[in-house]
């Protein structure tokens, strides 16, 4: 495994480079215009999100384009953290613990690597959920084009859609609270691309190991 | 829909009932199209371009004397021809006048997210406000006749209209207007269907035709443009009509149950994030009172 965390003056570790963060803002924020514009056109009541973003019109000619960039960024995003996602014991261990790690009971939970099993989860729960996004969203896309006779695809597509753009809700629910609501440390990492050590050894022990050198370095 | 209004409620020093009480009047209009009398001029196809301000478009020859493949977001009527062999190897050139349906339960309309883009009429007409149009192409996929098209130019999807300018005014559309046949009909819903039947039954006794029927499907809860065709069987033989249409059953599923669970999803997870947060709050890295203190240079 690539590992670019090292030390950094003052006690901190370097978490996340700062093309990790842009391939993470960039796939963030185009997610969240997604998500709005997207919730527009889920429900009446949400329709008002399309108004304030420039008319239906505008929001309908965006949407697609920023779901180019937001499908170009999860390739990146697969490119630099794939390796590091693969799910192992210590996963398996950590997630079996998971009432725990609810209850903020993290000092009795089990060791976690860099990213530990729940973060593994949203990372493939989030790309496969965009595979399935990108592709009924380019049908849905070019509708007009679909030939009568593969109308299913579009039938497909429309069902397809929002089911795969509910569970990314779901998801993104669940990471954009844990940001701003529980995980201060993480939040900053995210910003600046740095942790604390003591951050580092509660909530990612085995990580923090190896940046350490305390533990022989894993392949 | 005024002269509604002036129907006699009550007459003053009237002997005996009020004349026309009980009448109830009619609103649902209703087109019938007379395949077994279609000629295929096509005076419908330039009737319709004529009223609605269309230009005339590309013609598509295919073997046949059919304009184009489909209807167009500019051609919103159009005969579609079919060389059909029947049973005992005779032909029958069977030609189908294609235009919106009018369906009581449109799913156009059912699949439409922007706000007021698609209405329907008391009447049964079901029209496309332009205005309101985003473009997102989701009443084509709503649609089981394959009639809403989408305009590259302009971005926004059109179809027949049912001239619903000409009706509103008391007039029938231009198609019904043009027709030097007959075979088109325009009325109330019920007077259609009772002239389209009596139609099928002359076909089926008097014309050699036992199949003839109406078309007049209920999986979309009726249209309201109504065919007579010879063969109520193989209605795909006329110009690929199909034979049970409905609206297609994921649209179905996405917008009644999945939009419900959806919802009821998002507003749950919303509450448990702010019980989770009353109740146990954020994490602290401060619950080791062991983290070593190295010292780092560089």
């Amino acid at each position: 495994m690539k590992e670019e965390s090292h030390l950094l003056p003052g006690g901190r570790i370097l978490r996340y480079e700062f093309h990790e963060r842009a391939v993470h803002w960039t796939v963030g924020l185009s997610y969240v215009y997604l998500l709005l514009t997207g919730l527009a056109f889920w429900s009446p009541w949400l329709f008002w999100i399309a108004v304030v973003l420039g008319g239906g019109t505008v929001v309908r000619d965006l949407h697609p384009w920023v779901g180019l960039i937001f499908s170009t960024g999860i390739v990146l995003m697969y490119r630099q953290w794939a390796s590091q996602m693969h799910l192992t014991d210590a996963d398996r261990t950590w997630a079996k613990a998971l009432p725990l790690y609810i209850r903020n009971e993290d000092d009795k939970m089990p060791p976690a690597d860099k990213f530990n099993g729940g973060q593994k989860q949203l990372f493939w729960g989030f790309l496969w959920c965009a595979i399935a996004l990108l592709v009924s969203g380019v049908i849905l896309w070019f509708t007009e084009y679909i030939p009568w006779n593969l109308r299913y695809l579009r039938y497909f597509a429309i069902l397809v859609h929002p089911i795969a753009a509910l569970l990314t809700i779901g998801l993104f629910m669940i990471h954009l609270y844990m940001a701003l609501f529980l995980e201060g440390g993480a939040n900053r990492s995210m910003l600046h691309g740095d942790v604390s050590m003591s951050w580092a050894q509660v909530f990612h022990r085995l990580w923090y190991d190896r940046v350490m050198g305390s533990s022989p370095a894993r392949k | 829909m005024s002269q509604a209004t002036l129907e006699i409620r009550a007459i003053s020093g009237h002997s005996g009932p009020v004349p026309g009480a009980g009448v109830k009047r009619e609103f649902d209009v209703c087109k019938v199209v007379d395949t077994s009398t279609c000629i295929g001029c096509k005076a419908c196809e330039v009737a319709c371009l004529e009223w609605n301000g269309l230009s005339f478009s590309q013609t598509v020859f295919d073997n046949s004397y059919q304009t184009m493949p489909n209807t167009e977001w500019n051609y919103w009527n159009l005969i579609k021809f079919n060389e059909h062999e029947r049973e005992d190897g005779s032909l029958m050139l069977l030609m189908r006048k294609d235009q919106c349906m009018h369906c009581e339960e449109p799913g156009c309309l059912k699949a439409c997210p922007a706000d007021g883009a698609i209405v329907q009429y008391m009447n049964g007409i079901v029209d496309f406000q332009q205005d309101h149009c985003i473009g997102c192409g989701y009443c084509m996929s709503g649609c089981p006749f394959n009639i809403p098209k989408f305009s590259p130019q302009a971005k926004k999807v059109f179809k027949c209209t049912l001239c619903v300018d000409r009706v509103s005014e008391g007039l029938e559309p231009a198609c019904i207007k043009s027709c030097p046949t007959g075979c088109l009909h325009f009325g109330t819903k019920d007077d259609m269907k009772d002239l389209a039947q009596r139609r099928a039954v002359q076909l089926r006794e008097q014309s050699g035709f036992a199949n003839a029927g109406v078309y007049d499907p209920a999986g979309v809860g009726g249209t309201h443009v109504i065919y007579v065709l010879h063969d109520l069987t193989n209605p795909e033989a006329y110009g690929g009509l199909p034979s049970n249409p409905t609206i297609p059953w994921t649209v179905k599923l996405w917008k009644s149950p999945l939009k419900w669970l959806g919802n009821l999803a998002m507003i749950a997870g919303l509450a448990g994030m702010a019980i989770h947060y009353l109740r146990f709050g954020p994490k602290t890295e401060n619950i080791l009172s062991d983290v070593p203190k190295k010292e780092v240079k560089g």
